[in-house]
């Protein structure tokens, strides 16, 4: 029995392994044939839910299967310009448009917009609360040395962030004041609640989030504080591996009526107010007006 | 303390009334990382009995490796998984990045070293003169190790425990390989930190709760196992 039971589970292990490594692959394959499309995006159309309520829609409608990488802005970029991804919906303009200058992307297209906020305790202890100018509210946040809590992950929430300390000529860079988390946008605003710290946060996660949150919003409606997300494919021709229809087809979707109309009421129910504006067909510069 | 008590509540309520998406993402926890363990079972066992049945030039550098990759760390894993399996990387042609099986990948590379590692202690531990003293009974050599390794069931069941409560529990690897994709890649630990992020604490208390109760359960009946085994 000795030798005959040690090759009999030898061969049992053997067998259950080659069941479960052929079996495997044989799911993805079902998956493959389905044709997947992988979507880099950022944090906060996941942790605002909104994808949530998109994509089983775009699947029904199409087959497709999406493969959704939530991760900042710039890593989304990044992995675009890798052809790591087939399509991204991001909110970093700048980047963006070097992104597509570079010919890592094509078809960049309007999908919607939201603002970004300043919030913070609701004590306000660097008393920004009424100032009009973002600039200004940074100023005085620097000024008084209240804490302020860092995204610092290159998201498009992030580059903000650094275009209003650049724009007044801030330095924020090692300051004891200035935390860096290198996180998401849902993570970020937990901390900064936890601390008793500043930060600035897109309206849509921040609304989302707000039920556990300690903090208010402090201050709103610059112009600078307009975020904008746009769709990209990435560039076939640059990449041959990327699903370049599969690309196009979620793209054109986000920016089909049907969707737009689901974008305009999305979080109308849950919050009172709706967390994105759907702005297909506009234009950039009639924006928030 | 209010927030523990409602996670404990909402924890008992997705558990008894089946939660299909708590459910899709328990079963697909445990089939990824016991699959791994499978894999990882396999290859270690073969490897530490190898390693502590031959004796070699270099076998000392080679079980420091070993004793090394114990500790590897998840998420250098991750990273190296991925790198191997983007579209652009040596194995991408395969397509597996962002799959539950590029998960079983990433686990099985984190528990082989341990589970390599326990089996190469265990055996290492029996008296050297039991080799012999099997041996000269007429013993082939294959009847040889697998009486071995009976007679090292025990700490061998510890390697099953370790290898297994370090796959489940590990976030870094599962997160980078496979996406946290809803309904495919979403494993326990990954759902935890995408909820908490999202600020529902009550789900991710939840989904932890049930973490731990389905490595509590494991383990109690691999314990239950051992305990039943032991010599009187």
């Amino acid at each position: 029995m000795k030798i005959k039971g040690f090759l009999k589970t030898v061969f049992v292990v053997t067998a259950v392994l080659i069941a479960f490594l052929g079996a495997q692959p044989a799911v993805d394959e079902a998956f493959a044939q389905q044709k997947n499309i992988i979507l880099a995006t950022t944090t906060s159309t996941q942790d605002s839910g909104l994808l949530d309520v998109l994509i089983p829609v775009f699947e029904k409608k199409t087959g497709y299967f999406v493969k959704t990488i939530a991760v900042g802005s710039g890593q989304a970029m990044a992995m675009g310009q890798k052809g790591e991804a087939d399509v991204l919906l991001v909110h970093s303009p700048a980047a963006e448009k070097k992104f597509v200058a570079d010919g890592f992307g094509i078809n960049r297209r309007l999908v919607m917009h939201n603002d970004f906020i300043v919030v913070g305790p609701g004590q306000d202890p660097a008393k920004i609360k009424g100032i009009k100018s973002s600039v200004d509210v940074f100023k005085k946040i620097a000024s008084t040395g209240n804490l302020f809590i860092s995204r610092a992950d290159k998201s498009g929430t992030d580059v903000k962030e650094k275009d209003i300390w650049k724009a007044g000529a801030i330095k924020y860079e090692g300051q004891k004041w200035y935390h860096e988390t290198g996180l998401g946008m849902g993570q970020t605003l937990n901390i900064a609640s936890e601390k008793k710290a500043y930060t600035l946060a897109d309206r849509g996660t921040y609304l989302a989030l707000k039920k556990r949150l300690d903090l208010d919003i402090l201050a709103e409606g610059d112009a600078i504080l307009l975020n904008i997300y746009h769709v990209i494919e990435v560039n076939p021709a640059k990449f041959p591996k990327v699903n370049a229809p599969g690309g196009k087809a979620f793209a054109d979707f986000m920016v089909s009526k049907e969707t737009q109309d689901m974008i305009k009421t999305f979080g109308v129910d849950k919050f009172g107010s709706p967390l994105f504006f759907p702005d297909a067909g506009k234009k950039v510069e009639d924006l928030g007006k | 303390m209010d927030l523990i008590f409602e996670g404990i509540i909402k924890a008992f309520w997705l558990l008894v009334t089946f939660d299909p998406e708590v459910m899709s993402i328990m079963f697909l926890s445990l089939k990824i990382s016991g699959s791994a363990t499978l894999v990882s079972l396999f290859i270690g066992l073969s490897a530490g009995s190898a390693l502590a049945l031959t004796q070699f030039p270099g076998k000392k550098i080679v079980v420091g490796a070993v004793n090394t990759g114990m500790g590897l760390p998840p998420v250098v894993v991750g990273l190296f998984v991925s790198i191997f399996l983007w579209r652009s990387g040596p194995l991408g042609f395969l397509e597996l990045l962002y799959t539950p099986t590029a998960i079983i990948i990433a686990q099985s590379i984190i528990a082989t070293p341990i589970v390599t590692g326990i089996t190469l202690a265990s055996l290492q531990q029996l008296p050297k003169k039991m080799r012999l003293q099997i041996l000269a009974l007429g013993a082939s050599r294959a009847q040889m190790v697998w009486m071995l390794v009976k007679e090292a069931k025990l700490p061998l069941l510890a390697a099953v425990m370790a290898g297994f409560g370090g796959v489940i529990s590990e976030i870094g690897a599962s997160i980078m390989v496979g996406g946290n994709i809803k309904g495919y890649s979403r494993v326990l630990t990954t759902a935890t930190v995408m909820e908490t992020s999202k600020g529902n604490f009550d789900i991710a208390i939840a989904l932890s709760i049930i973490l731990l109760f389905l490595a509590y359960l494991i383990n109690l009946v691999l314990t239950y196992v051992q305990q039943r085994e032991r010599p009187r």
